[in-house]
């Protein structure tokens, strides 16, 4: 994937694409470090977006998580990524106890005639920072994960658009009667990305 | 033009469906339609009932005589029931498709405790509150299956599960029987006019059955030696609700509104007789302890009624009327945990469940499910109740008691979910649908429950670091 090149101010699709994808791979890395579903020696720190970004060193989750957002990249190449949901479920009970949801509006105009469209380099890069020190402060809300959890990532596309090979369907993954805070979003013209979360509410 | 609708719509549902019975006497409506009868549907003396549906209002129709069966499939109902779905569905509006990688990431290392908790210190859970258990309730059933004829009829009972670990069930005249340790299947009866089977209910022994039929009649079958022991007549109109108390009990509720007491030993066994109610008795239930009887009806009203009192001969007053549900009461379960609680459920109009002190009559709490109830079970177990549903979601919904917060929402029917049983071992439960099939459900935990809380204080007791004070 590698990083994305930021001409200035100039935002393709490719572009765009590649920038949001970046930015999940590194958001969903940031969640899992700072909910601890891996132990924190998996992770290394690198510097991203004017900030120390955790990176998860596990072969496995790695490629996983490398994977998936490559795939991303190319739905919102197309247009076809609706939203990406990160599940994090107990592993001893299967029930879903955060739900972080992020919802892309992509900017038919651009997939269709291939417009581009201009905003600052620091600008995008801001919204992410924002995005991000959310995650991270995250932990003063979010209830404290008690038990050992897996992470899943779920994709929701339009009805009529490709399934890749290895890709399956899949439920919702919903969890009852959930608390939800509202993130803030990441907009690069092409692609907005609201964040938000959802938790089991510990009454 | 209502009105031109009105009566002939009622005479052609009417007519055709008590064609072979004695027409009710206590009812107001059947006079109107004594007077007014205009013509009656060809060919609808021998069928049940379904009449032409060309001219007739099915709506309308519905909604005057049977509240509950509402089978209209306008299409005004249909784009209301998508428009329902897609609100109700709060996540997905339905247009897309949710994908996930079907090669998972790994799971954190054995062992590995969250170690979070070191760095944040804990303001609000106290350590037992922190180590609440989450059981695992499995969201598919266990097991389906088929049904056929089984019919879509809100006011019939037609499952039971014995004692002896039998689920019997009635699927239009036919009476089967399926054991549940051995997974065999046994056809118990058929009958031919008097049917359909209206409602059947296991005694507490496990051996026989007590089977309502379409013609007023209830018979007693041995289900060991597949016989009929006897016959119990008394009712005039189709038998909806039974149920016994203890041995030689069986109280048997009717369409005519009339609830009897028999005693299914002596030659006399009419032992009491209730009246009380205005329409259609559609829930039975005796508590546990066996000193009241808890009746629902069409008429939106729920009877408590004493055991002494029932048993004199002469038309006994019931304990309680209790009239707050908007809708059909057909759904009612006594509390094994708690005595003289009762849950009942309400029909499409009123969507409660609400919670009685039978003692006091008083109700102590109520909720709305957003959807018609039909069943009600209580756990033996825990402190849960799961409640049945009809339109839109057909789902079985697991509540915590008193908080009555759902824990889980149980999918997979594709109509109403009719009728619950429990297993006699208290942890499964058996549904019936509109949809022809049965359903399994692990619902209220499983046997080998009791090893994860040992796995969970282990956590606990080990590094100081779980201690309070940190920084």
């Amino acid at each position: 994937m590698g990083t994305a090149q930021l001409t200035r101010d100039v935002i393709t699709l490719k572009g765009s694409a590649a920038i949001v994808s970046e930015f999940f791979c590194y958001a969903v890395n940031s969640i899992l470090f700072q909910r601890g579903i891996y132990p924190t020696e998996n992770f290394a720190k690198v510097k991203k977006y004017g900030l120390t970004m955790l990176i998860c060193e596990d072969e496995k989750v790695k490629t996983f998580i490398n994977t998936v957002t490559k795939q991303m990249g190319d739905w919102l190449e197309t247009g076809s990524l609706e939203r990406v949901v990160l599940v994090i479920a107990s592993i001893a009970s299967g029930e879903v106890l955060e739900r972080w949801s992020f919802n892309i509006e992509t900017d038919k105009e651009v997939t269709e005639k291939g417009v581009t469209r201009e905003k600052p380099d620091k600008e995008i890069m801001t919204d992410i920072q924002g995005v991000m020190r959310q995650i991270t402060s995250s932990v003063t809300f979010l209830p404290h994960l008690d038990e050992a959890c897996t992470f899943d990532l779920l994709v929701y596309t339009p009805p009529d658009s490709k399934v890749p090979p290895l890709w399956g369907e899949s439920d919702a993954r919903l969890i009852n009667n959930p608390q939800v805070v509202k993130l803030r979003s990441v907009d690069t013209k092409v692609h907005r990305v609201d964040a938000m979360v959802a938790f089991k509410y510990d009454g | 033009m209502a009105k031109v609708f009105q009566t002939p719509t009622k005479s052609v549902l009417q007519s055709s469906r008590w064609s072979e019975r004695l027409p009710l006497r206590e009812q107001a409506s059947p006079d109107f339609l004594s007077r007014k009868t205009p013509r009656k549907t060809p060919g609808c003396h021998n069928d049940r009932f379904i009449p032409t549906r060309k001219n007739v209002d099915l709506d309308l129709a519905n909604y005057l005589l049977a509240k509950e069966n509402s089978v209209a499939a306008s299409p005004r109902n249909e784009e209301y029931k998508k428009q329902l779905a897609g609100n109700m569905l709060r996540d997905n509006d339905g247009n897309s498709r949710i994908l996930s990688f079907s090669s998972k990431p790994p799971p954190p290392p054995e062992g590995f405790e969250n170690s979070r908790k070191a760095l944040y210190t804990q303001n609000i859970a106290s350590p037992a509150k922190a180590k609440k258990l989450f059981r695992h309730i499995p969201q598919a059933p266990e097991r389906t299956l088929d049904a056929p004829e089984l019919l879509d009829d809100y006011y019939l009972n037609l499952l039971d599960w014995s004692s002896n670990n039998v689920v019997a069930i009635a699927l239009g005249n036919t009476v089967y029987l399926w054991d549940a340790t051995t997974s065999s299947i046994e056809e118990l009866m058929t009958v031919g006019d008097e049917g359909p089977v209206t409602s059947i209910c296991w005694a507490p022994d496990g051996q026989y059955i007590a089977i309502g039929l379409n013609n007023a009649d209830v018979q007693l079958w041995d289900s060991h030696s597949l016989r009929q022991v006897r016959s119990l007549k008394g009712h005039c109109a189709r038998v909806g609700a039974l149920a016994w108390n203890g041995g030689p009990v069986l109280s048997s509720g009717g369409r005519d509104n009339v609830i009897f007491n028999h005693d299914v030993r002596i030659r006399e066994h009419i032992t009491g007789r209730m009246t009380a109610h205005e329409q259609e008795v559609c829930g039975l239930k005796w508590s546990p302890s066996g000193q009241q009887l808890a009746s629902g009806g069409n008429d939106n009203l729920l009877h408590i009624w004493d055991a002494a009192a029932a048993s004199s001969q002469g038309p006994s007053p019931y304990l309680h009327r209790l009239d707050d549900h908007q809708a059909a009461v057909k759904a009612l379960a006594w509390c094994p945990f708690q005595a003289n609680l009762l849950a009942s459920g309400g029909g499409t109009a009123d969507r409660c469940i609400k919670f009685w002190n039978t003692h006091t009559g008083a109700c102590v709490n109520s909720i709305d499910t957003q959807s018609q109830v039909c069943a009600l079970q209580w756990s033996k177990h825990e402190k849960e109740i799961l409640s049945s549903h009809g339109f839109s979601q057909n789902q079985l919904c697991l509540w915590k008691y008193p908080s009555m917060v759902k824990m889980t929402e149980l999918t997979g029917h594709t109509s109403r979910v009719l009728h619950l049983a429990q297993s006699p071992d208290g942890y499964t439960i058996a549904s019936a649908a509109g949809d022809e099939t049965l359903r399994f459900w692990q619902v209220f935990g499983s046997p080998d429950m009791s090893r994860l809380p040992a796995k969970v204080k282990t956590v606990d007791s080990r590094s100081i670091l779980h201690s309070r004070n940190i920084r």
